[in-house]
C-alpha cells in the first residue's frame, strides 16, 4: 500500500484521488481505442508519474504500448541512468529515439549561432519516430498549468498528417466523452495528466513514493548565469563572453536538454522540502527553467503547432 | 486531504470575469510573479492603462491578436481546504459550444451579471445552459457593485430577476453574492462596503459549497473500459473489468447482471494497483473480477439486477450543435457513449429552442453551429442508458461526423 489514502470522507476521493482515477481512465480509453500507443518519456517528474499511473492502469498485465524516450544527445547522465534502471525495474519495453541520429541523416541541421539547443530538433526525431513505426496515439505529461498555449490543449489533442497542433480548430471535449477518431497518418497526444498542478505531481510522488532523478534535488554543481538562469557548464554549454562559472547548490525543477534547462538556487534535498519549496516559490516552473520558453510570447504555441510535445 | 471541485464560469470580459478569475488567482497565490510580470509588460505594449488580466487566460496568438478569447481555458487554484479547477469560458464568440464543453463537468457555474446593466439575455443565456447541463449548482455573482454605491436595492433587483427566471429552468442550488471584482469586495474578503449582505465572499462559498452529495451513489453502472488479462504464469486465469464507476457503489459479494446479455453473476474481487478494496463508488477507477467466466468486453455494462438502465435503440435527447455543417433529419452520425461506439441515424429534430427566450420552434428544419434542439435519434445497436437527469454519465453522448472526424454534437438523454 502507498502511503496516504485517496479516499477520505465516505465514498469520497480526495483530489489526488479524483485526478489519479482520471488519468488511469484516459490511459484505459487510449488503450482500448488505438492500435498503436506509446508512451513518450523524458526520465521526468511527469512522466515518472505517467509510468506510475500506467502501472495502476494496466497491472497486473504488461503495459499495452512501449515507452519511448527522444534522447537529444545532451541529456543528463544522472536522466539516462534513471531511465534505464526504472524501466527495467518495471519489465516494459523501452524505444530510444536518437536526435543524433536524425542529424546524422541528414533530417534536421544541428543548430549553430551563439547559443545551439536541440530543442527543436526533437520534434523531427519524435514525429520521425512516430511514423517509423506508425504510432496513433502517444501518452505525454504535459500540464495544462504549465504554460498558457497548454491551458487550451485537449486531454486528447488531434494531430495532422504532418504531426501538427491546430490551436483553432480543436474539438470540443465533453464529459469523459473522449473522440479519438483519426485517418491513418494522423495522430493522437494524449495527456492524462493535465489536469495536475506542478504541486499536485509532486504531491504524488511523495505519496506513491516515487523514485526521480538526482538532480531533483538539491546538490552542488558548476553554472554560469544566462538570461537570468543558472545552466550547469557541462560538454554542450560553457560560459562565452563575460559569463562567469561558479559553484551553487542548486536543483532542477524540469528535466530536459541541458542546454536550455536551468537549475535553481535551492537547498531542498528531500521530498518534503521540495514540496515545500514549490508551495511557497512565486516564479512558474518554465519560468524560471526553460530557456526554450522564453523566445516570445507564443514560443510554447508555436512549437507545439509544429509537433512538439 | 483537500477534495477537488470543478467550476465553470461564464461571462464577458465587459462582465469583469477575467478580473474576477484573475483576483481569485492572485489572492490563492496561482498566479505567480513571472505571469504577472509577462502581463503587466504585455498591457503596457498593448497601451492599456491597467494590468488586464485577461492576458493571463488569452494564451493563443490568435486570441491575443484579436484581443478576444476563442476557446475553453482551464486554471488551477488551490485553498487549505480545496483544489478547484476553473473551465473558463468566453462570453462572446462560440459561447454556447465553449460553455457547453466548459459545464459538462462542471460541479458549480458562476455566471456574472454586471449590476449596472442587471439580467441581460447573454446572463439569461449562461443560466439556462448551466442548468441545461446539469450543473448542481449556480452562483450568480453580481459584480461592479462599486458602481452603482454599493446599493443593497441594486442588488436585490437582479436576483428577483434571477430568480423570476430560474422558476422557468430546474436549478438545484442558486446563490447570489454582491462583488466588486476590480476592489476585491466580497471575493475573498468580506465587503466592508455591503454591510447589508450577510452572506459568504465568493471564495469561502467555493470552498463550502457541499458536492459530495451530489454524486449519484444508487444507481450501480459500470462500463467496461478495458479487459485486463495479463497471460503471465502468475497470473495465468486472471481476468479483470477495468473501468471507472459511473454511479453508485459496488461492493464483493454483490450480484451484478451484466449487459447488454442480460447474465447475473458476483463480484468476487475488487482490484487496485495497492491492493485489493472492500467497495468501489462512483468515480474510481477499478478492475472487477466476476464469479462466472462470462463473455465480456468493452462498451458492455455491470449494474444491480434489480436496478437496470434503459436499454433501448431510440432515443430523445437535447442535442447542442459544435460545427458548421448542420444537423438535419436523415443525417448519419458515429456515437460515443459510455465506452460504447455505434451509428446512429437522426430521425427528427422535435424543436429549435431559443435559448434567450426558451421558446420553442417545432417548424425548425436544421440545427445550426450553437443551436440546443430536441432530437429524436435511432441507433444501430441498443444503448444502455438512463436520463441526463439521473446520471450524467450514462444520460449523455457525442455525435461525431463521420467525414471529418470533428465532434458534432453533444447529446443529454430524456426520460423516455
Amino acid at each position: 500500500m502507498s502511503s496516504g489514502s485517496s479516499v477520505i470522507g465516505r465514498y469520497e476521493l480526495s483530489h489526488l484521488g479524483a485526478l489519479e482515477a482520471e488519468a488511469v481512465s484516459v490511459m484505459r480509453e487510449v488503450a482500448a481505442e488505438f492500435e498503436r500507443p506509446v508512451l513518450l518519456f523524458s526520465g521526468g517528474k511527469d512522466s515518472i508519474v505517467l509510468l506510475r499511473l500506467a502501472e495502476k492502469a494496466f497491472r497486473p498485465g504488461r503495459f499495452p504500448f512501449p515507452v519511448m524516450h527522444i534522447d537529444t544527445g545532451h541529456n543528463f547522465d544522472e536522466v539516462l541512468e534513471f531511465r534505464d534502471r526504472r524501466l527495467a525495474e518495471i519489465g516494459e519495453r523501452l524505444i530510444v529515439a536518437s536526435v543524433q541520429e536524425s542529424i546524422d541523416r541528414g533530417r534536421v541541421a544541428e543548430e549553430t549561432g551563439p547559443r545551439p539547443s536541440r530543442n527543436r530538433a526533437q520534434t523531427t526525431t519524435l514525429l520521425d519516430a512516430i511514423e517509423k513505426y506508425e504510432f496513433d496515439a502517444c501518452f505525454g505529461g504535459a500540464r495544462r498549468d504549465e504554460e498558457k498555449a497548454r491551458a487550451k490543449e485537449r486531454i486528447f489533442s488531434f494531430r495532422d498528417h504532418f504531426g501538427q497542433w491546430d490551436p483553432k480548430a480543436q474539438r470540443p471535449e465533453l464529459w469523459s466523452l473522449y473522440n479519438g477518431r483519426i485517418c491513418k497518418g494522423e495522430h493522437i497526444r494524449a495527456f492524462p495528466i493535465s489536469n495536475w498542478t506542478e504541486l499536485d505531481v509532486w504531491q504524488y510522488i511523495e505519496k506513491e513514493q516515487l523514485e526521480i532523478p538526482s538532480i531533483y534535488f538539491s546538490h552542488r554543481r558548476r553554472v554560469f548565469e544566462r538570461d537570468s538562469m543558472l545552466l550547469a557548464v557541462g560538454p554542450h554549454v560553457a560560459p562565452s563572453g563575460d559569463e562567469e562559472a561558479f559553484e551553487a547548490s542548486v536543483r532542477y525543477r524540469t528535466v530536459g536538454d541541458m542546454t536550455c534547462t536551468g537549475a535553481v538556487e535551492s537547498t531542498a534535498a528531500t521530498l518534503a522540502e521540495v514540496i515545500e519549496e514549490v508551495r511557497s516559490t512565486r516564479v512558474t516552473e518554465r519560468g524560471a527553467t526553460r530557456a526554450d520558453d522564453r523566445f516570445s510570447e507564443a514560443a510554447m504555441e508555436d512549437r507545439k503547432k509544429e509537433g512538439y510535445f | 486531504m483537500p477534495d477537488l471541485l470543478r467550476l465553470a464560469t461564464a461571462g464577458s470580459v465587459d462582465d469583469g470575469k477575467s478580473t474576477l478569475i484573475g483576483r481569485l488567482l492572485y489572492d490563492s497565490k496561482a498566479i505567480l510573479e513571472d505571469q504577472l510580470a509577462s502581463v503587466e509588460r504585455a498591457s503596457t505594449q498593448r497601451g492599456y492603462d491597467y494590468t488586464n488580466l485577461a492576458l493571463l487566460t488569452d494564451g493563443l496568438r490568435a486570441e491575443r491578436e484579436q484581443g478576444i478569447t476563442i476557446d475553453v481555458a482551464y486554471r488551477y487554484f488551490a485553498t487549505p481546504r480545496r483544489k478547484f479547477i476553473i473551465a473558463d469560458t468566453p462570453g462572446h464568440v462560440q459561447y454556447t459550444r465553449n460553455m457547453v464543453t466548459g459545464a459538462s463537468t462542471a460541479d458549480l457555474a458562476v455566471v456574472l451579471v454586471d449590476a449596472r446593466k442587471g439580467l441581460l439575455e447573454q446572463s439569461r443565456r449562461h443560466m439556462f445552459i448551466a442548468t441545461l447541463l446539469r450543473i448542481p449548482h449556480v452562483v450568480v455573482a453580481i459584480n461592479k457593485m462599486d458602481l452603482v454605491d454599493w446599493d443593497e436595492a441594486v442588488f436585490r433587483d437582479i436576483v428577483r430577476q434571477c430568480s423570476d427566471f430560474a422558476t422557468r429552468l430546474e436549478v438545484a442550488d442558486l446563490t447570489f453574492v454582491p462583488v466588486s471584482a476590480l476592489h476585491g469586495d466580497n471575493v475573498v474578503e468580506r465587503s466592508q462596503n455591503m454591510p447589508w449582505y450577510r452572506g459568504l465572499p465568493l471564495l469561502q462559498h467555493l470552498e463550502d459549497v457541499h458536492i459530495a452529495s451530489d454524486r449519484n451513489l444508487i444507481d450501480v453502472r459500470f462500463p467496461v473500459q478495458w479487459i485486463v488479462r495479463p497471460m503471465s504464469d502468475a497470473y495465468h486465469d486472471y481476468r479483470g473489468y477495468a473501468g471507472q464507476v459511473a454511479s453508485g457503489v459496488v461492493k464483493v459479494g454483490d450480484s451484478v447482471m451484466v449487459l447488454p446479455s442480460g447474465l447475473a453473476t458476483r463480484i468476487e474481487s475488487i482490484d487496485t494497483f495497492d491492493g485489493p478494496v472492500e467497495e468501489a463508488f462512483a468515480g474510481m477507477s477499478v478492475v472487477l473480477r466476476l464469479t462466472d467466466d462470462l463473455d465480456i468486453s468493452r462498451g458492455d455494462m455491470l449494474c444491480r439486477p434489480n436496478n437496470k438502465p434503459t436499454v433501448g435503440q431510440d432515443v430523445e435527447a437535447m442535442v447542442c450543435w459544435l460545427i458548421d455543417r448542420p444537423l438535419a433529419p436523415g443525417a448519419k452520425y458515429a456515437v460515443k457513449h459510455t465506452t460504447r461506439w455505434s451509428r446512429a441515424v437522426v430521425r427528427d429534430l422535435r424543436y429549435r429552442l431559443d435559448i434567450n427566450t426558451l421558446h420553442r420552434d417545432e417548424d425548425a428544419s436544421n440545427l445550426g453551429l450553437n443551436e440546443i434542439g430536441r432530437v429524436a435519434i435511432r441507433l444501430t445497436s441498443p444503448l444502455l442508458y438512463d436520463s441526463y437527469r439521473r446520471n450524467r454519465t450514462t444520460g449523455s453522448f457525442i455525435l461525431v461526423d463521420e467525414a471529418t472526424n470533428a465532434t458534432a454534437g453533444a447529446g443529454m438523454i430524456l426520460e423516455g
